[in-house]
């Protein structure tokens, strides 16, 4: 609609000036630090980056290393899982909280809380939980259930899942609240339509309440995504990428050769890839998405 | 099914139901309180922890309440544990925190919602492909610009100034929250926009008098993002300020994450939970928000 | 600039240069309440100098580092900061970064005082020395439970293989054999203390130190890499993570024994627990009694400030200076870089490690010879190789050679 005002060029002159720290953040800080981050993947930068070219050496090396195989095979995995089911544990938090129920904000501030939390003690926490030794399985036994086995953490095959109950934990509580801000947004009379119309509950919430929910629901994909991507924290606080490597995950072997092994140009080899693969990804998206839209100037 | 469903129907704008023992609220009630204890035993076990004394803890037994309560943890990790040499606690971070985290949530929230709101409402020609840069910038790991951003803050002269952390946060929030806003006000009904434009409102106009009123849901989900993002921040705040400046997690990190020395379990127990006690305290007090914001927005719609 | 910060400039001048009390930042990343004391050494001495030491402590070397190097390529460095020495700082020393201490180490002699001089070696670079040595920490000591062993009805064994041979006894008992944590840096710790303590010194200085394959590859590192498939058979049930969760099994007499540097010693005393009675300490896995000697090491980066330059110089000095090399020792549980002063309040497994020093029973610390990017592929393979029982010696000791291999 802006296009068709007359003194569009006075009204964009606000909005030109109100996005200045985005030009200037998305051109010098993101445009910039990943050309930044590109370049010196090709040097052989070890505490410091410095230019000394090397070429191809980092990728070469990179593409050869099992613990980064492994982080990738694990990232899909993880990325798959939390996906989907953060995204379903959230909206059905979002939707039984959003049920006029008593204790809303006890409820929800109890479920948004580990958000809240520094990892580093929680994942701990999580650790002694799933140790076989002194968590939930130790506890079932003590009841009699003497064969009974949970021990995620510790078995190399199933370990990334240990990592997926401690990660839903902590974020389907956002997620939660994202979309209870969505259901909140539905205009009441959608409701009383539907009701009038006698259309079930949860047919009313699958076909007329999600899809009108659609921005948030891509707000919250990103957001999502995002965590996923760059997965980090939760890992070294609850397994430190063990049993072995099984939990290995691509930021933590970007942070682990950058101040670890001080290795940058290894490092920023890995991150590139990662920023390459996002961008092969987000940017058609994201001009599908965003470029499209009724607003278009 | 469908007779729950129908009943469950009237939960969101009908009155509050009277009868408080139906089959709905049973169902209701219960499955909150199975989610909330699975939400909670962390929260139990860390509570119980931070109560025991170390000869308990090495005994390993977890869930066990503790057999003597002692508050000592919690007082040696707010005011006695040391940080190197100042023996202060949490204490000592404490008003750095608070002096880091308001200018850095409001400038960043402030500018991303302005961002957010000329990108739903006053596109202009090219602003998708700053934008569209924005949500890739969101991916990428922070770790990895550590150094490009000390070099950006070095050239512009604020490194390690308060200046240049509040600089930092707002610029790493902005993507993510961009788009938080741009998404909401697009789905906002345009026809408050188009009687606005006819009233005469401007840019500044419509956005303080009709978007900002109309979106406090979502400018709470950005408050709690920001404040817990920027709060329990510690990377950017040990790099990017000096000793006079830390924020509370760099007294968090030091007594949590000493490798060589012994670790306290119940004093670690009691710091996180204390360090998390500033964004609970927001997320608890935000919730009238939440009620509020549909309200407003019901009536001006 | 403006009139105000002249002013101030000028004003900060007058101050640094009338009065003696300069302020140095000095950052490390000993936190813990017996590094934190031992730190508080320091900064009394350097505080009755009358200048002012301003503490700048993160946990955490990996976070610490990046600090560091962060305020170092800002622009804005502190007045000195802890290293590992050994291969960390070379860079940094090449960018000219660092200040050159040369002339305050042959002022103080200390090339005649510090022992092993393989400490000094490590702060030198072409000749001229960049940083100030001042503790030494050891990794191969074997830490055996008292009373793991009398349940178990077995004597407390001496050297590594009765400490192999004594496993089953402890297995039938309900104890776990060995402790060890499941991080990559205890992982890879424990094999290099394998090699040093089982072998001559020859192989670990030329696998770790001459990069040799052919040795790497070699039948005696065969022998190494089936002790610690051994080891990894005995800890099968060692479930915990960090290295001191692995000390209390020790300390409670669920495990046997575990491998950890001195430091698990403040572990020991901290749950009042004394050498000899409860627990034994066994420099070299009992085997071959001798140590490496790592540690830490203070670095001075260049400074504008003339003021704050010569407060660097008299804290280089008096970092050495033997009265603060025993108060900070014996709080911090490490072994002083000085041949010449006597820890006379040093408990047994201190002692032990004293008398090896004296006597010359010394490697170079793994870090002193490879980088950490070598480390950090050692440490990889030796987590893969503890957690996954059907990896063979065999193809380990492949991995490793292709490691060492490409090892600078």
């Amino acid at each position: 609609m802006a296009t068709e005002r007359p003194n569009q060029l006075f009204r964009n002159k606000s909005s030109k000036i109100a996005a200045i720290p985005m030009i200037v953040t998305a051109l010098f800080v993101f445009v910039g630090g990943t050309i930044w981050t590109v370049v010196y993947s090709f040097t052989k930068s070890g505490l410091l980056p410095r230019l000394n070219w090397v070429g191809l050496d980092q990728y070469e090396r990179l593409w050869a290393t099992r613990k980064w195989l492994v982080a990738i095979e694990n990232l899909v995995i993880y990325g798959i899982c939390m996906l989907v089911l953060v995204f379903v544990i959230g909206f059905i938090l979002a939707a039984l909280i959003d049920q006029k129920i008593r204790f809303e904000n006890t409820v929800r501030t109890i479920i948004l809380y580990p958000y809240a939390l520094s990892f580093v003690v929680t994942g701990l926490v999580w650790q002694w939980i799933l140790n076989p030794e002194f968590g939930v399985e130790s506890i079932v036994r003590a009841w009699g259930w003497e064969s009974f086995s949970f021990d995620p953490l510790y078995n190399a095959d199933i370990a990334i899942y240990g990592v997926l109950i401690a990660g839903l934990w902590q974020g389907s509580g956002l997620v939660m609240v994202l979309m209870l801000a969505g259901l909140r947004g539905i205009d009441q009379e959608v409701w009383k339509a539907a009701r009038v119309d006698g259309i079930p509950t949860w047919k009313t919430y699958i076909f007329i309440v999600i899809p009108m929910m659609r921005p948030v629901f891509i707000t919250t994909l990103v957001l999502v995504v995002t965590g996923i991507v760059k997965l980090y924290d939760l890992i070294v606080a609850q397994t430190g990428g063990g049993p072995g490597i099984s939990t290995e995950v691509p930021a933590k072997y970007v942070y682990d050769m950058m101040f670890q092994a001080n290795n940058l140009g290894q490092g920023f080899a890995a991150s590139t890839m990662m920023l390459v693969t996002v961008a092969l990804i987000v940017i058609p998206w994201a001009i599908l998405e965003f470029g499209g839209s009724k607003n278009r100037g | 099914m469908a007779d729950a469903s129908t009943n469950a129907l009237s939960g969101p704008q009908g009155p509050k139901p009277r009868k408080m023992l139906s089959r709905r609220n049973i169902f209701l009630y219960g499955t909150l309180f199975v989610i909330t204890v699975y939400y909670a035993l962390p929260l139990y076990v860390m509570i119980v922890t931070s109560l025991k004394g170390m000869p308990e803890i090495r005994l390993g037994n977890v869930f066990s309440p503790p057999v003597e309560v002692t508050f000592q943890p919690w007082v040696k990790a707010w005011s006695e544990a040391c940080t190197g040499l100042t023996c202060n606690g949490l204490s000592t971070g404490f008003w750095n925190s608070v002096q880091i985290t308001i200018p850095s949530v409001i400038l960043s929230i402030m500018i991303a919602s302005v961002n957010g709101y000329a990108l739903a409402n006053w596109k202009f020609k090219g602003a998708d492909i700053f934008f569209t840069i924005l949500i890739f910038g969101a991916f990428i790991p922070y770790q990895v610009m550590l150094y490009p951003i000390v070099i950006i803050l070095r050239e512009i002269g604020l490194y390690g100034s308060l200046g240049g952390l509040v600089l930092v946060h707002t610029i790493f929030g902005m993507p993510i929250l961009t788009l938080l806003f741009r998404n909401y006000f697009t789905s906002l009904p345009e026809e408050l926009f188009k009687a606005a434009r006819v009233d005469g409102a401007g840019f500044w106009g419509i956005y303080f008098r009709i978007m900002v009123p109309m979106s406090l849901p979502i400018f709470t989900v950005a408050m709690i993002l920001q404040v817990t993002g920027i709060w329990n921040d510690f990377l950017f705040g040990v790099v990017y300020t000096g000793p006079e400046t830390y924020p509370m997690t760099v007294s968090l990190n030091n007594i949590v994450n000493s490798t060589q020395g012994v670790k306290e379990y119940n004093v670690n127990m009691a710091a996180t939970l204390l360090t998390g006690l500033v964004p609970l305290l927001i997320y608890f007090v935000s919730g009238r928000l939440f009620v509020r914001g549909i309200a407003a927005g019901a009536v001006k719609g | 600039m403006s009139l105000t910060a002249k002013l101030l400039a000028a004003t900060a001048f007058v101050a640094a240069s009338s009065a003696s009390a300069t302020e140095l930042e000095v950052m490390h990343w000993w936190t813990s309440g017996g590094e934190a004391a031992a730190v508080n050494e320091f900064a009394e001495a350097f505080n009755a100098t009358g200048n002012t030491w301003v503490d700048a402590a993160i946990a955490g070397g990996d976070g610490a580092r990046a600090v560091m190097v962060s305020r170092l390529t800002g622009g804005d460095p502190m007045g000195a900061f802890q290293f590992n020495h050994g291969r960390q700082a070379e860079e940094l020393i090449e960018a000219g970064l660092l200040r050159d201490i040369t002339d305050i180490a042959e002022a103080e002699g200390w090339k005649d005082i510090v022992n092993p001089s393989s400490l000094l070696d490590s702060c030198t670079v072409d000749g001229r020395i960049y940083c100030a040595p001042v503790n030494i920490h050891s990794w191969q000591w074997l830490w055996l439970s008292h009373k793991a062993y009398e349940d178990a009805g077995v004597a407390v064994p001496t050297n590594w293989a009765e400490f192999v041979s004594a496993a089953s006894a402890l297995e039938d008992a309900g104890k776990i054999p060995m402790a060890m944590g499941q991080q990559g840096w205890q992982q890879a710790g424990a094999f290099s203390v394998l090699i040093a303590s089982l072998l001559p010194s020859e192989v670990y200085n030329s696998v770790y130190g001459d990069k040799d394959t052919d040795v790497a590859g070699g039948a005696e590192m065969a022998t190494v890499f089936q002790a610690a498939a051994d080891a990894r058979k005995m800890a099968t049930k060692s479930t915990v993570q960090n290295w001191n969760d692995a000390t209390a099994l020790v300390i409670k007499g669920e495990a046997g024994g575990q491998i950890m540097g001195d430091w698990a010693q403040g572990e020991m005393a901290v749950a009042e627990v004394s050498a000899g009675e409860d627990y034994s300490c066994l420099p070299g896995l009992g085997t071959n009694p001798r140590l490496s000697t790592g540690g830490d090491a203070f670095y001075f980066p260049v400074l504008d400030d003339e003021a704050q330059t010569a407060a660097q110089t008299e804290l280089a000095k008096l970092m050495l200076a033997p009265e603060t090399q025993v108060n900070f020792n014996l709080k911090k549980g490490s072994l002083p870089v000085r041949g010449d002063v006597d820890l006379a309040t040093a408990n047994d497994c201190m002692s032990k490690g004293l008398a090896l020093l004296k006597a010359g029973a010394l490697l170079p610390d793994v870090n002193q010879l490879i980088t950490p990017d070598t480390n950090e592929q050692l440490k990889t393979l030796f987590t893969e190789f503890f957690a996954d029982p059907t990896m063979t010696p065999e193809a380990a000791q492949e991995e490793f050679v292709k490691i060492i291999g490409s090892a600078d």
